[in-house]
């Protein structure tokens, strides 16, 4: 199961099984920011609170498979008590990672390395890239949280 | 479920056809023993014999022109071929006048679209109700939401139990001022098979129509719609042997001719001045544009195929293999996997929705994919019915007349594995 051992790796069932960050943050103070995978009906709800320009704090609601669950968990903890400009380069690295952007922001080369330094946990999702129908797994709750943001800054 | 019999070698074979010299039929599966492809997902979309693909190379080879245009031989010859393809799925299903009843469409869907904008706009208003289940699929009910934010009206539905058999307690006032009865012949979550009859006879009595959405059942079961008492039915091609791109509405004739066009164009129309159009006659009046004449020729051969081995000898093929798969299920993973629908084999079609405990259905589809075995996860469609079993996805397992014992002993193999994997 070699394929499968590099899209499921020992950190991602890690933080499926475990997953940091998961359930609700009252709204407010907080934002709650909902997403949907409409082709497999995943769903994610991102609560985040903002304030002096940082996520102060970011929990997980909804349901979904190990992929966007696992995404969903390491992103809270890559996130939070950063800045939103931090979350901004962070999100959009992700999406590089995916072969979504490149880092220009156009469409990626999939077969393209990314740097990984400094990706910490986030690393281990690179295999996804090899699935190309769970990048959209991956990629909801990213998705999802840099939607909640824009719209807690456009108030 | 002590009295399900045990497996044995004549499960592998439909009727008297063995199961191999079925799949020899399909190009598919010609690949080495131990390379074998188990298709389970023959709910979503059937494979195709190579006399299908022949049918429609034959066609594209020696006859194709354009349909009801000209006047040349090969014109003809094509205009033959297409409305022969129509009478013989027509027959196919009991309708009983095929060259008028069958409206070719895209698909299911498209079929289940025209019924609401081309009956549903005619006889509904803001004051009708029509009836639906909590079972259908998005096809049978995002047409009639879409209809109802154009003109208003109810929609109330039929509620299903903890079994997944529709609960019609309460039918006789669900039906009360109803002018639709709209239902799935076979849930394509749960694999119920729904009382057709039984729901067309108090539809009539409440002077409401039956419309009935095929889709899982004309490939599966003898469909009969006069015996069943239908008003109108939605099929599609590719789910039974047939290409993509072709499905079909059956419905009556009074009916047909009662229904509002839904697409306009050429070859739907008797006129067109400047100052409007006439309608052509039924079931032209609803085939706007150049049809897709190859797709219609290969659903007749698929048909013709189906007769082949005779449908009620695939319904049984199919019911074998579901209670042995559900037999197999219990037997191997106890409660930690979790069959939705019927729990009596009788009750359902060759389908089976399942839940591992601890795995989501696309890590546990994403595994089985790895030895080769393909089955669908997801919502199938019909998200209002997974809110009511309270999950976002299930598994699903779908079998036909290509599946064998040893695709179920491959499947329970494969989902042994993905259970360690996630332990």
């Amino acid at each position: 199961m070699n394929g499968l051992e590099d899209l499921y790796r020992e950190i991602i069932l890690d933080h499926y099984k475990n997953p940091r960050n998961q359930g609700e943050l009252p709204v407010p103070p907080a934002h709650a920011e909902e997403g949907h995978n409409p082709l497999c009906g995943d769903e994610v709800i991102v609560y985040v609170e903002i304030g002096d320009g940082k996520v102060k704090d970011i929990k997980i609601g909804g349901q979904g498979c190990s992929i966007s669950r696992s995404s969903a968990s390491m992103m809270t903890t890559a996130v939070k008590g950063r800045t939103i400009e931090e979350v901004d380069e962070l999100i959009h690295r992700f999406k590089v990672m995916m072969s979504l952007e490149e880092s220009d922001g156009s469409k990626a080369d999939p077969n393209a390395e990314v740097s990984l330094d400094e990706f910490g946990e986030l690393a281990a999702l690179q295999g996804v890239v090899k699935f190309p129908v769970r990048i959209k797994c991956a990629t909801l709750p990213w998705n999802t949280l840099d939607l909640g943001i824009k719209k807690v800054l456009a108030g | 479920m002590e009295n399900l019999s045990t497996p044995s070698t004549s499960n592998d074979s439909v009727g008297n056809v063995s199961v191999d010299e079925i799949r020899k039929d399909f190009p598919i599966f010609d690949r080495p023993a131990d390379n074998r492809l188990v298709y389970l997902d023959s709910g979503a979309s059937s494979q195709r014999p190579r006399q299908v693909l022949e049918a429609m190379d034959r066609y594209y080879s020696t006859t194709h022109a354009n349909v009801h245009r000209g006047v040349y031989r090969i014109a003809e010859e094509a205009t033959r071929l297409y409305e022969q393809a129509r009478v013989e799925l027509g027959e196919f299903i009991g309708a009983p006048n095929p060259e008028r009843e069958i409206v070719f469409t895209k698909n299911a869907t498209e079929a289940l679209n025209l019924v609401s904008q081309g009956l549903g706009r005619k006889i509904l208003t803001k004051d009708s109700a029509i009836v639906l289940t909590e079972m259908e699929h998005h096809a049978n009910l995002v047409p009639w939401m879409i209809l109802k934010e154009q003109i208003g009206f109810e929609i109330r539905y039929i509620p299903f139990d903890s079994q997944g058999i529709l609960d019609l307690t309460d039918l006789d006032r669900l039906l009360d001022g109803a002018s639709i009865l709209g239902v799935t012949m076979i849930g394509n979550v749960l694999g119920t098979i729904n009382p057709v009859a039984d729901l067309a006879r108090a539809a009539h009595s409440a002077g409401a129509l039956l419309v009935a959405d095929g889709a899982q059942h004309v490939p599966h079961m003898p469909t009969n719609v006069e015996e069943l008492g239908i008003d109108l039915m939605a099929l599609t091609g590719h789910k039974m042997l047939g290409p993509t791109g072709i499905g079909a509405l059956w419905a009556k004739e009074s009916i047909l001719d009662l229904m509002m066009p839904f697409l306009g164009g050429g070859d739907m129309i008797e006129d067109v001045r400047l100052g409007g159009y006439s309608p052509n006659v039924i079931p032209y009046k609803f085939e706007a544009g150049t049809p897709p004449i190859a797709e219609a020729i290969g659903l007749g051969e698929a048909v013709r195929y189906l007769k082949g081995i005779g449908m009620e000898n695939i319904h049984q093929h199919d019911h074998v293999l579901v209670e042995y798969a559900m037999m197999r299920i219990a037997e191997r993973f106890g409660s930690t996997i979790k069959i939705h629908g019927p729990q009596d084999p009788a009750l359902r079609g060759g389908l089976l929705s399942i839940e591992m405990e601890g795995v989501h259905p696309h890590d546990l589809s994403q595994v089985l994919d790895e030895y080769d075995v393909c089955v669908r996860a997801g919502h199938h469609c019909a998200k209002p019915l997974m809110k009511k079993l309270g999950v976002g996805a299930t598994a699903r397992a779908s079998f036909y007349l290509y599946n064998d014992t040893k695709d179920v002993d491959a499947l329970i193999e494969a989902l042994a594995k993905a259970q360690a994997f996630f332990a």
